[in-house]
């Protein structure tokens, strides 16, 4: 067990190192040119090739792929003498439109885009897998057909419309909720849960709609499998059966399922953010690409990207401790 | 009779499916005496499972309907309080089933599932259970039981699990012990050592067992009875010699005409039974086998098709159901 840890953990850190690389190599294809995109109102070409100089642009890609992976681990300067800019270790980039570390930018609104992302998740699973094993379990009766369809209208509804009437339903006309002004949930714990179940809910309820599919599939394949017949044959109550041997085994696909969409939620968090307006990286994103900063997109792309790959190490590690059957492999 | 252990009277189980109602199980009676082994033999379909799950009580009850009686030691199962019918699985009866690999859960060690099995009936500690546990797959002839009771069950062998099995299904002592094709899945060289197994721990426990087979083989070396089914009716019931050696009913010829034999008696050549398994939705009428029997020119008229026979005696302990045997020309 703690030698296929070790391992995932080694071909993660192998996985980031490539990520890296290919990131940083893809937006030096672009065609922008960032030394002219970060030279400011007054811009001669002069001052352009300085930046140029300053950004290390003018070196090789490798060369500038080697400064950008030292700096997350020494710092770097930009540029020499009065004018150069310091960003210290661990740096991912400077912004030259904020004027600040890009890890300085991302860290400040990544709890917002996490609490999203984390909050509806928690509901999405919860409520899915409830629903769905409650619904497997009465099979055919009302609660089930009431449930499946349900989660039939849920799963074909598009969320950023369903966002955008919740919104004028339950904030302009019924005025349920004041507008959203989102605070940190350390700072003003009501605001945040005022302004946060709206986008939870809308984050949420496709992903329920899915899960709850999902749980009573699974949980209704298990059922039916030789080891539940066996596990009555020995004489277990029906709720040991259901607890103890189902659930295990049903829900273990349901783990896979949920860590790779984890990763996908918080794609779809930064894109919900400018629905209710939150500030998270979804904000900086579109201000980044409405006014360029590549530094900044290479940071939340790379930081985004390191979320998805840490979940994968999570859910593999799950997996093996849920399931005998994978560690040997 | 009023004695056997086991009695189950008129027994009719049925699925209502979208196609209509399968009648898997018509008005079996059947009886076993006290630490007797009785095989049940019969194709694919004809309902053998489905007795041994109505007695264990492993049917979903909302997509079932049940009717008659089993009696065990006295107690009706069907009537009884499912609580106490739960109570009975895994401690007065207990079952081992085909497929070994699936039947064990893939995600608890043997030693866990024994244990879980002995707690259930008796009330005692882990430590305690686990010692059981470890002698139950002595028993079994696991080799090495110390260590393979923290095994999974995908390190195990087919022999292995279906030894595991074993001892998982006599580890409370079981009075009846149905065994459900317990050796098709398994390797033929295994297949002898399961059966080898199980008749001895049969001798030392005294235990009743049904045994449900396809082969034929096992049957002879085993059951002290025979019950061969066909489409959800007992159709021929006797000693094993009886029904070996002077079967009556020609459902019953077929199947032992089908398989090689090693006594000569019937060794000239593979004799499958034409034909297929009656449909269980719209059984055909009369005799069910009439449709595939090639002995009933014997019977005068067209008794055989509009008339079901009783199960009628044949001989001492022998019964089978033919019109051969009350109208027939001999
Ligand atoms: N839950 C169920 N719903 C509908 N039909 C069923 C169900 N269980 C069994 N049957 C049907 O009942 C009939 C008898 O099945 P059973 O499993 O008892 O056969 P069997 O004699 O054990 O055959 P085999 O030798 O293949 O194991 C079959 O036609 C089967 O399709
Ligand atoms: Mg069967």
């Amino acid at each position: 067990m703690a030698a296929y840890i070790i391992r995932r953990v080694l071909i993660m850190l192998l996985l980031l190192l490539l990520l890296t690389l290919i990131v940083f190599v893809l937006f030096s294809l672009l065609p922008a040119d960032v030394a002219r995109l970060t030279c400011g109102k007054i811009c001669t070409d002069q001052t352009i090739e300085l930046n140029r100089i300053r950004l290390g642009l003018d070196k090789s890609v490798f060369e500038q792929y080697w400064l950008f992976l030292s700096a997350l681990f020494v710092g770097r300067t930009y540029g020499i003498g009065d004018g150069a800019i310091v960003c210290e270790a661990p740096c991912l980039g400077w912004s030259f439109t904020k004027s600040e570390p890009v890890l300085e930018l991302i860290l400040q609104r990544l709890p917002t885009t996490i609490f999203l992302a984390l909050g509806a998740f928690v509901l999405f699973l919860v409520g899915g897998v409830l629903l769905g094993v409650y619904s497997a379990l009465k099979r055919g009766g009302w609660q089930d057909r009431t449930i499946t369809s349900v989660a039939l209208i849920g799963y074909s509804l598009p969320s950023f419309f369903f966002g955008l009437v919740v919104i004028y339903f339950v904030i302009i006309r019924w005025q349920v909720l004041p507008f959203p002004q989102y605070e940190h949930p350390w700072d003003d714990p009501v605001q945040f849960l005022q302004t946060m179940i709206l986008p939870w809910l809308v984050l949420a309820i496709l992903y329920a709609a899915f899960y709850t599919r999902l749980t009573r599939s699974q949980m209704l394949e298990t059922l039916g499998e030789d080891y539940i017949r066996t596990a009555r044959a020995k004489g277990l109550p029906e709720r040991t059966v259901i607890r103890k041997h189902a659930l295990r085994a049903g829900l273990t696909p349901i783990v896979t399922a949920a860590g790779l969409d984890l990763a996908g939620l918080l794609g779809g968090a930064i894109i919900l953010e400018a629905v209710f307006s939150l500030p998270g990286l979804g904000g900086l994103a579109i201000s980044s690409v409405v006014n360029p900063d590549q530094a900044i997109l290479v940071g939340i792309t790379l930081v985004t990207a390191t979320f998805i790959i840490v979940a994968n190490l999570i859910v593999d590690i799950l997996y093996a401790v849920i399931d005998p059957r994978v560690r040997v492999a | 009779m009023s004695h056997d252990f086991l009695q189950i009277n008129d027994l009719r189980v049925s699925f209502p499916t979208d196609d209509g109602v399968v009648r898997a199980v018509s008005g079996l009676t059947l009886s076993v005496g006290r630490g007797e082994t009785l095989a049940i033999v019969g194709e694919s379909g004809s309902g053998k499972s489905v007795t041994a799950q109505a007695i264990m009580g492993l049917l979903n009850p909302l997509a079932t309907e049940i009717d008659g009686r089993i009696l065990l030691d006295g107690v009706d199962l069907l009537a009884c309080d499912p609580e106490h019918r739960r109570s009975m699985r895994g401690s007065a009866m207990a079952m081992i089933f085909q497929d070994p690999l699936s039947s064990l859960h893939p995600f608890y060690r043997v030693g866990d599932q024994l244990i879980e099995a002995v707690r259930i009936h008796q009330d005692v500690t882990k430590k305690e259970a686990r010692t059981q546990a470890i002698d139950g797959l002595r028993r079994v002839g696991i080799p090495d039981p110390e260590r393979r009771v923290d095994d999974y069950p995908h390190q195990l062998s087919g022999g292995m699990r279906q030894r595991v099995m074993i001892a998982m299904a006599l580890i409370n002592g079981p009075q009846l012990l149905i065994a459900d094709e317990p050796t098709t899945a398994l390797d033929v060289t295994v297949q002898a050592q399961i059966t080898d197994l199980m008749m001895d721990l049969q001798q030392q426990t005294g235990t009743t067992m049904i045994v449900i087979t396809h082969d034929l083989g096992v049957v002879a070396e085993m059951a002290d009875h025979v019950c061969v089914m066909y489409g959800g009716r007992v159709v021929e019931y006797g000693t094993t010699d009886a029904v070996y050696y002077r079967p009556s009913m020609p459902y019953t010829r077929g199947l032992l005409a089908s398989v090689p034999r090693l006594d000569g008696a019937y060794d000239e050549h593979l004799d499958p039974i034409p034909g297929n398994p009656p449909s269980l939705i719209r059984p055909p009428s009369g005799c069910v086998f009439h449709p595939r029997c090639r002995e009933r020119e014997a019977v005068p008229g067209d008794l055989c098709s509009t008339v079901e026979p009783d199960l009628v005696t044949a001989g001492p302990d022998h019964r089978a159901r033919c019109h051969l045997l009350t109208e027939g020309t001999p």
